[in-house]
């Protein structure tokens, strides 16, 4: 018990980094998935300029190879291009920063992709209602299209956002100091399983909590079908 | 008066709709009939202004105009073959959206739609979501919902066939007792008893 409570600091401070990574990336990626599943997605619409067709056309192309090769490398490379190898041409980064800005732009092409399936999945019919009734484009995503496509994707979120906590244990390789690595150091310098042992059950009571809260926010769209 | 004049459509290769003119009339109930697949759904869609005609030229009130610019007016309401209500709002929010992003008062689109509801005997059904109503119901609360922007013409695309058959005189009432207000109505469908029941002209598409 003594022993555990003196590991128990740097294994809550590894926590902290964890989480900062965790909601942090979050924060970013969630509206920017968004954003470019709108740009995959976009209808074109009777009367539009051939202009503004090959513009989106172009957009959705540019979203597409983004979304390759963001979720087409491991983010292990992604993270190590962004720290060091950005570096080689002057563009520098503080560890925290980069790896926020790549989880952020990994997660994103994720969740593009989970929110074009959630897009797919609203009938035309509905896009097709907004139109006849002259709802703008933005209108037709906030009140009809967008609450249909969370109550879709919300399943595959959940999914996403376990997984995150656990891919954020990634950020050792930049040298930041997370909730599995100092469970390694404690492990590596006592010679004794323990910490790490502690470090799974801190990930079990981060994922049960996120299930617990996943299960809640499934259930707040229960009111339509 | 809204008037088309040599409509044509195209889907690659297979012409779909060959110089097709027709007169809608003020007050009316045209109904426009064919066999399956004879292109009645396209030319009202072409209409609604959900996909364009590859030529032909339309006039309303004598002057020329385009079916985007008449959706725009507010001049169209579609009532859909499924109907298209939107799941995640009630039935009262379904009718009062569009009126209120377009600018009416929150307090008059609800007493509008408060008062179709109640002419299309759905007073109760308000606050319901569209997932809890029969097929009927949703029917008459897309008319609602189209009805509630006033516009001049209402489309209705094949209202019988989502529909149980013993419905059919009922949605003929329907369509009657909207025109009986005084809307001009097109309404496509391949029932030709129902055509018969509500229509003032016919207009055959065919293959």
């Amino acid at each position: 018990m003594d022993y555990i409570s003196s590991i128990l600091p740097a294994l809550l401070s590894g926590t902290k980094m964890t989480l900062a990574v965790f909601g942090l990336t979050l924060l970013g990626a969630i509206p920017l998935g968004m954003l470019l599943s709108v740009g995959l997605m976009r209808r074109e619409r009777p009367g539009e300029s051939a202009v503004k067709k090959w513009f989106f056309r172009g957009l959705k192309g540019l979203i597409e190879g983004y979304d390759w090769v963001f979720r087409g490398t491991p983010l292990l490379l992604q993270l190590i291009f962004v720290f060091y190898g950005l570096q080689m041409v002057g563009i520098v980064f503080q560890r925290f920063d980069a790896a926020i800005i790549t989880f952020v732009l990994n997660y994103a092409a994720y969740f593009s992709e989970i929110f074009r399936g959630g897009f797919d999945a609203v009938e035309e019919g509905q896009f097709e209602a907004a139109t006849v009734l002259n709802l703008t484009r933005w209108q037709t995503l906030r009140y009809v299209v967008i609450p249909q496509v969370l109550k879709i994707v919300l399943p595959s979120m959940g999914n996403e956002v376990i997984n995150l906590v656990k891919d954020s244990s990634l950020v050792y390789v930049i040298g930041l100091g997370d909730l599995l690595r100092a469970g390694n150091i404690a492990s590596a310098r006592d010679v004794t399983l323990v910490p790490l042992m502690l470090v799974g059950v801190i990930y079990l009571l981060m994922t049960l909590v996120l299930t617990f809260v996943q299960k809640k926010i499934e259930k707040s769209y229960d009111y339509f079908k | 008066m809204l008037e088309l004049t040599g409509i044509t459509k195209q889907f690659d290769t297979q012409v779909v709709l060959k110089d097709v003119s027709l007169k809608i009339e003020d007050q009316k109930t045209l109904a426009i009939v064919g066999p399956s697949g004879a292109g009645k759904t396209t030319l009202l869609r072409i209409i609604a202004g959900l996909i364009t005609a590859d030529s032909g030229r339309f006039t309303w009130n004598g002057e020329a105009t385009t079916p985007a610019q008449l959706r725009k007016d507010g001049v169209i309401g579609v009532v859909f073959q499924s109907f298209e209500l939107f799941p995640n709002m009630t039935v009262l929010r379904n009718i009062t959206l569009a009126p209120t992003l377009q600018g009416l008062s929150a307090a008059d689109a609800k007493a509008r739609a408060l008062k179709l509801l109640a002419d299309l005997d759905l007073a109760d059904q308000a606050e319901a979501f569209p997932f809890s109503l029969s097929g009927g119901q949703k029917q008459r609360v897309a008319i609602a919902r189209a009805l509630a922007l006033n516009p001049k013409i209402l489309l209705y695309d094949e209202p019988t066939s989502a529909l149980d058959p013993n419905l059919r005189q009922s949605v003929a009432n329907l369509v009657n007792a909207v025109k009986a207000q005084g809307m001009t109505q097109v309404v496509v469908t391949h029932d030709m008893d129902f055509a018969q029941s509500v229509a003032d002209t016919t207009y055959t598409v065919t293959k």
